[in-house]
């Protein structure tokens, strides 16, 4: 090619390419947002991408951003494919002023594989609730944020509530506990902590593993039907809730029994069973519902004016408010950054700042419209998880209510746990590891 | 319960939701045997009426008489258009060309599906309950009991029509030969718009049956991939090898989850019936009953 064809070409180029860069104003935060809102799994991954969404800009709307900084994202579909989400985070991680801020990969395959990542570009990773439970040690993990709370946090809370059901830890010796699990690494996670809480409490754990997808079955339940287990806990994903949950009622299991996970207990996991999945239970880390003063904002200043992200009626939808929980955790960790630098867009790195300092108190939850909504959490350098406890919901037919106080996870079993795989796993990354003494 | 019970379970588990398997693959048997078409999007025909379903249920109160009858025509319709939008510009092309736009056409479905009536999972309640019949040391569940009856009797009215219906002959003989057909005078189009109108009748009643079992949204459309293996074992071309490979790959699966996935952590219930599905390539690659092409080289 000649050199006026180049420039032709490269002038082409330019002309074509110029509408598709989004309008990002040098005096904005940017998030990259990676969604499903496309793909087998995205009945899941549309209302947690809208509560996100929705959030995000109700403070734009109501607020004018934080701070007088607005907000900025960009959605990338990831059909939570892991190579889709990793070129999602190639392709958004330097937009914005100062790139990205933070990337919640919602997935736990994505997030092994941007771990290596966040280190080398200081992008945090803020995997609410999933990923990698030995990222739970910042000191080892000085990138990656799980608060608040893990999956070995959240099995030891799930049995200390079967305990409580059952009048008393001591009252789990001799009960039979079934763990239905997706045949993944995601899935495999609480399965350490509940053996060893097995030995411990001296009950019968079975460990029963569905294969992805999950649409059948039937060999799974006739194994339960043989063990006839005290309770159950299931670590599902996608159709493989549904399914569960169907043969579970089918086949006259106790379904107030019959606990979820909190990535399997949502409204799209029981609707298909209709009465059978009356009395199921999940573990969750946030209220369901639209009671709470953020979605009569939400209401009034986006969906009452056509800006909502989603359908009205999915609002308050379990995954829905986890989207919500999501962004405000995010924009308080700005917010706790910008008290620190300054009522400024910000650097990854100062965000990295904010969430290791994030303290989100009863107080400021009441401020945020979100009192009862979701537990305090206060971040340390030692701590990226914050031992959030857990509540379980159960589903009555129509509706998921709140059905136990909030669980404590049992921290004398996890945390060890957590440290014992922090050095493993930062090893194999060649992490040092921080003394955190030095940094406060 | 019994281990003897516990195997016999297994057993009836795996005949019954292997016979809804078989259901699912005589629609992708339908058009092989009368265009010599594979279609990767089976399904994704059975997502499109599980919404259609579905939707006129739930958003529109229809009631079911009228429900899965219009998710029937619904398919009838979109086969027949399918045919004449897409398919009938492919005759006589390679067949390479065929699987390329029913792969590309499959992808455009699981799209459209979501993007049409919403991608959350919508109920397709049965009036039939969830209880299961009590066989003497059996369990069936009435669903599974369902789809197996409309199985075989969809099994056996496809089997006679292409036996005995004059239909069917002209159907079976495109199949050998589209150009010997057209020059018998058959009109190859006309039959290839019905291949895929029979293959939207079966379509249809496989979303009624497995929405019912799994709640339609784009999920539903995995089960095409329980095809395959029930097919490649069969014969890609026969009827009864759609049952006898539903059967084996339901039952196969069964056991492998009731009695390998405990012992070695999970995993074997799935790629076993791929496992037989290659050994079946290598022993007897048109399948258990499927047509040995014998050509002159």
């Amino acid at each position: 090619m000649d050199r006026r064809g180049l420039v032709s070409v490269l002038l082409a180029a330019a002309i074509v390419g110029a509408p598709v860069a989004p309008a990002l104003a040098a005096g904005e935060d940017f998030i990259p947002l990676l969604v499903y809102r496309t793909g087998p799994y995205a009945p899941s991954g549309i209302p947690i991408a809208n509560g996100f969404v929705d959030y995000f800009a109700l403070l734009n709307e109501r607020d004018g951003g934080i701070n007088g900084v607005k907000l900025a994202w960009e959605e990338c579909e990831t059909q939570y494919k892991t190579d889709l989400g990793v070129e999602c985070y190639e392709k958004l991680k330097g937009k914005g002023a100062a790139g990205a801020l933070v990337v919640n990969p919602y997935s736990t395959g994505i997030t092994y594989q941007l771990i290596p990542k966040a280190a080398v570009d200081k992008v945090p990773i803020l995997s609410m609730g999933y990923g990698m439970s030995a990222s739970s040690d910042g000191r080892w993990f000085p990138w990656v944020f799980n608060f608040p709370t893990n999956y070995w946090s959240q099995a030891s809370a799930v049995v200390r509530y079967i305990g409580h059901q059952e009048g008393g830890l001591d009252k789990l010796k001799g009960k039979k506990i079934v763990h239905i699990y997706h045949n993944s690494p995601y899935g495999k996670e609480a399965n350490p902590t509940l053996d060893e809480l097995s030995k411990k409490y001296q009950f019968e754990l079975t460990l029963l593993a569905v294969d992805h997808p999950g649409q059948e079955q039937g060999a799974t339940w006739l194994q339960v039907r043989r063990i006839n287990p005290d309770w159950i806990f299931m670590s599902g994903w996608g159709v493989m809730n549904q399914v569960a949950v169907k043969e579970a009622a089918s086949k006259g299991f106790k379904m107030d029994h019959f606990i979820g996970n909190w990535w399997s207990a949502n409204d799209a996991d029981v609707i298909p069973a209709g009465d059978g999945a009356k009395g199921y239970k999940g573990a969750t880390f946030h209220a369901p519902g639209t009671k709470f003063r953020v979605h009569a904002d939400i209401f009034k200043i986006l969906y009452d004016k056509n800006k909502g992200a989603g359908r009205r009626e999915a609002v308050g939808e379990a995954l829905y408010n986890r989207g919500i929980v999501n962004a405000m955790y995010t924009a308080e960790a700005i917010r706790t950054a910008m008290g620190k630098f300054g009522n400024k867009p910000l650097t990854s790195e100062q965000m990295r700042w904010g969430l290791e300092h994030l303290d989100v108190t009863e107080q400021r939850l009441d401020q945020l419209g979100m009192k009862g909504f979701t537990h305090p959490i206060r971040v340390t350098c030692e701590d990226h998880e914050g031992s959030g406890p857990v509540l379980i919901q159960q589903w009555d037919g129509a509706k998921w209510e709140i059905v136990s106080d909030w669980m404590a996870p049992m921290r004398d079993v996890v945390r060890p746990k957590i440290e014992a795989a922090a050095v493993e796993e930062g090893k194999k990354l060649g992490y040092p590891m921080r003394d955190c003494s030095k940094e406060k | 319960m019994v281990e003897w019970q516990f195997t016999l379970l297994l057993l009836s588990n795996g005949l019954l939701i292997g016979l809804m398997y078989s259901l699912i693959a005589l629609g992708f048997v339908l058009v092989y045997k009368a265009t010599d078409a594979i279609n990767f999007a089976q399904g994704e025909f059975v997502m499109i009426a599980g919404f259609v379903v579905a939707v006129a249920l739930g958003a529109y109160g229809a009631p079911l008489w009228l429900a899965v009858p219009l998710g029937l025509a619904a398919m009838v319709a979109f086969g027949f258009g399918l045919e004449r939008v897409m398919l009938r510009r492919l005759i006589g092309r390679p067949i390479i060309a065929v699987v390329m736009a029913t792969i590309g056409l499959a992808a455009i479905l699981r799209g459209v599906g979501p993007l049409t009536w919403g991608a959350e999972t919508k109920p397709l309640v049965l009036p039939i309950s969830d209880e299961p019949f009590i066989l003497g040391p059996l369990f069936v569940p009435p669903i599974q009991l369902l789809g197996a009856s409309v199985s075989i009797v969809f099994l056996g009215v496809f089997g006679w029509f292409f036996l005995k219906s004059r239909k069917g002959i002209a159907m079976r003989a495109i199949a050998d030969s589209q150009q010997v057909a057209m020059a018998m005078g058959i009109n190859v189009e006309r039959y290839f718009a019905l291949a895929w109108a029979m293959t939207g009748v079966v379509s249809a009643l496989g979303g009624v049956i497995w929405g019912s079992m799994l709640g339609v949204d784009v999920h539903l459309s995995l089960v095409g991939f329980k095809v395959f293996p029930v097919v490649i074992l069969g014969g890609l071309d026969s009827i009864p090898g759609a049952i006898l490979g539903g059967l084996i790959v339901g039952v196969v699966e069964n056991v492998a989850a009731g009695y390998v996935d405990p012992y070695v952590g999970g995993g074997t219930k799935d790629f076993a019936p791929y496992v037989l599905m290659i050994l079946a390539l290598m022993i007897r690659p048109y399948g258990i009953f499927g047509k040995r092409i014998i050509e002159r080289v």
